[in-house]
């Protein structure tokens, strides 16, 4: 995927300039599956146009709450070579707290903050007494991770019990808006159009807003600057005069925050029960893998990639859904170990 | 039992060593042995058995993790494949599937599926390097968690299957406590010798070397992929072995047998007991069975993750080797104790 510009073989064409032609007719088509009315043939095959459009925006809006999570995974491995598998738990440990701050206090926003404050506390907590003592030694620091995520995933078992919960959502957040895209034209000449509920684009909004905000912390701002430089030469940053030891408890309070942030939102749009540490954690594995171990564009790619694997194979192949992700993960490794995004090392 | 973890002993003479090695493991030998008549029913198969089981399973582990680096996560899923494999082309009464091979040919065939499958993994992974094994086998073991429990066709989903015959041969049922306790002690302990065994061979020493300065390996002209896989492949077939062995303990096999709380359960055996040597996984199992059935009188029932969980964590940041690293540490303390009154 090299962008610069080589003199190509086909003479008027460069390699950017086919890469660009192949992109904008994949827009285009996406853009006529998702706008146009679908052909018998069509709708035949792919069993119907509602079903597709509702997968694919499944799939994107999973994909949404698959990088909230996963962000905050993979900027703690890319600084700290710290693969915290734990995460899945801070993610349910996130959504418990939220329930149990919206069913009291009937605010949800509040329920969001206090999802994200009282995981950066726990993660600031983690790095500073455990992983902090065993920095250099990745090894060790993703045993005492597992360790930590099966006292916590039983401790959680004992004062949540096996119930299933439900983060209420706030009414101006919730209901089914109508979007722009006719799924059927009925006999006598009406259009259908897809309704969609309105929280999920709310957590897509949520993500890219996420996205954009550490993009501009990472690139724009002092302390983005220094994780960036940690992340390229750790030494090379200590020696400069920079204390890595408050970075690194910064950086983790905000990957453990995102993951109690992405808990809540995600436990408003699907359920919070014991075994959604586990999921979430498999989900964050995989993002990373595939989309690069600590870039956050990569995370985002894999995101997207692996959400609309899930919910298309849901759709089509419903038995065999896992796979598709399986194999995902199985073709990027074998094709470029590092993952999308990732840079050898 | 740990008192095999000294066995690197004085070089004096071939005959010293041999002695140093041979004792530890001829009084265990003797004691595994006559176990059974001095235990009852109970403590022969759920304790014994059992520990034998998964010790087995840590030592496919050990054997990657120890000599090779290569944390894997996967090794319960291995187990499952076999597990799964025993199953299908058997005979179970779930009424799914269910061939009938019999066992002579269906256990061998068990075994090779699960090393191949094993294989395979390692090959996915060994395409990265260090911590990321770790992860990538984690995914692997989870994914195929979750396709076992949501197919239906090939895996009979949730509630997998039940109702797997026990072998018999011989007019002997190997699933009473004391022909089952002697058959998992067979193959726990070739499994045992044959780690050892490979750990000073040409092979072993290959993975060590490997493990230790890849580049090196490369430049000398080893292939340092060939080499890993192959461990793999041998992890495999002690992990298919004992998947088998669990199957038929359990008498059935379902997502939840091969899920990601077990395919833990065999790293935490594996830290518990020790990945420097091959007696360590089996430790790590005694005390990890023996936790697990007298947990209630501890904590309750309830709580045997947490104490579980804690026991890792404690053993994890005091004292890395696991039990066998801390018999390392109190041993010469031992030593100088009993030698001090005699001067």
């Amino acid at each position: 995927m090299s962008l610069t510009d080589q003199p190509s073989t086909t003479p008027g064409f460069s390699r950017r300039q086919a890469w660009g032609l192949f992109w904008l007719l994949a827009a285009a088509l996406v853009a006529w599956l998702i706008f146009a009315v679908w052909p018998d043939w069509l709708n035949a095959a792919l069993v119907s146009k509602k079903a597709f459009v509702s997968a694919v925006l499944n799939g994107i809006t999973l994909g949404g709450l698959y990088f909230l999570v996963a962000s905050g995974f993979t900027l703690v491995f890319g600084l700290m070579r710290n693969v915290n598998l734990a995460h899945g738990s801070l993610y349910l440990l996130g959504a418990y707290i939220g329930y149990e701050v919206v069913s009291r206090t009937e605010s949800w926003l509040l329920g969001v903050a206090a999802g994200f404050v009282a995981l950066a506390v726990i993660g600031l907590v983690m790095q500073v007494a455990v992983f902090r003592r065993l920095e250099g030694d990745d090894l060790r620091q993703a045993l005492v991770a597992i360790g930590i995520s099966i006292v916590a995933a039983d401790l959680m078992l004992a004062v949540w019990t096996g119930a299933t919960y439900q983060i209420g959502i706030p009414e101006w957040l919730d209901g089914a808006v109508t979007l722009p895209v006719i799924t059927a034209v009925r006999s006598n000449g009406s259009t259908v159009f897809l309704t969609y509920p309105f929280y999920r684009l709310v957590v897509l909004a949520a993500a890219v807003a996420i996205g954009i905000g550490l993009w501009l912390m990472l690139n724009r701002t002092r302390v983005g600057m220094m994780i960036r430089a940690g992340v390229d030469d750790r030494a090379m940053l200590s020696a400069s005069g920079v204390n890595v030891h408050v970075l690194f408890a910064v950086v983790f309070a905000i990957g453990a925050g995102l993951a109690g942030f992405a808990g809540v939102v995600g436990g408003s749009a699907l359920s919070v029960a014991p075994g959604e540490d586990v999921r979430y954690l498999l989900a964050s594995l995989v993002v990373v893998i595939v989309g690069g171990m600590g870039s956050i564009p990569g995370a985002a790619i894999g995101a997207l990639l692996i959400g609309l694997a899930e919910q298309l194979g849901l759709v089509y192949f419903p038995t065999y859904g896992i796979v598709l992700t399986f194999v995902i993960m199985v073709v990027v490794l074998a094709v470029r170990p590092q993952g999308i995004m990732g840079r050898p090392r | 039992m740990s008192a095999v973890a000294a066995a690197p002993a004085r070089p004096n003479s071939a005959a010293a060593i041999a002695e140093a090695i041979g004792v530890p493991h001829a009084l265990l030998a003797l004691f595994l042995i006559v176990y059974p008549a001095i235990a009852s029913d109970f403590f022969i198969a759920q304790i014994g058995a059992y520990s034998l089981i998964f010790g087995t399973l840590a030592l496919s582990l050990m054997l990657l993790a120890g000599y090779g680096g290569m944390v894997s996560l996967a090794q319960m899923t291995v187990a499952g494949v076999a597990g799964y494999t025993i199953a299908i082309l058997g005979l179970n009464n779930t009424g799914v599937h269910g061939f009938g091979w019999p066992f002579w040919v269906l256990v061998p065939f068990a075994v090779l599926v699960a090393a191949i499958a094993s294989a395979l993994i390692g090959w996915i992974s060994v395409r990265t390097e260090g911590i990321y094994t770790i992860m990538i086998t984690l995914a692997i073991a989870t994914a195929f968690f979750y396709f076992c429990q949501q197919n239906y066709s090939l895996f009979n989903g949730h509630s997998g299957f039940a109702g797997l015959p026990s072998p018999e041969s011989w007019g002997v049922s190997w699933r009473a406590p004391t022909p089952f306790y002697y058959m998992c002690l067979l193959v726990a302990a070739l499994a045992y010798a044959a780690v050892l065994y490979a750990s000073r061979s040409t092979f072993g020493l290959a993975l060590q070397a490997s493990r230790d300065n890849q580049r090196r390996m490369r430049a000398l002209g080893f292939d340092v992929t060939a080499v890993k896989v192959a461990a793999y492949f041998f992890a495999g077939i002690i992990a298919g072995l004992g998947g088998v062995l669990l199957t038929w303990f359990n008498g059935r096999i379902s997502p939840g047998t091969i899920g990601v709380g077990p395919a833990i359960d065999v790293l935490v055996i594996a830290v518990i007991g020790g990945i420097r040597h091959p007696i360590g996984p089996f430790v790590g199992a005694v005390v990890f069975v023996l936790l697990k059935t007298f947990a209630i009188d501890l904590v309750g029932a309830e709580r045997f993750n947490t104490l579980i969980g804690l026991v890792f964590l404690a053993i994890v940041l005091f004292s890395p080797d696991g039990i066998l690293g801390l018999w390392g540490k109190i041993k010469p303390h031992l030593a100088q104790g009993s030698l001090s009154p005699g001067r």
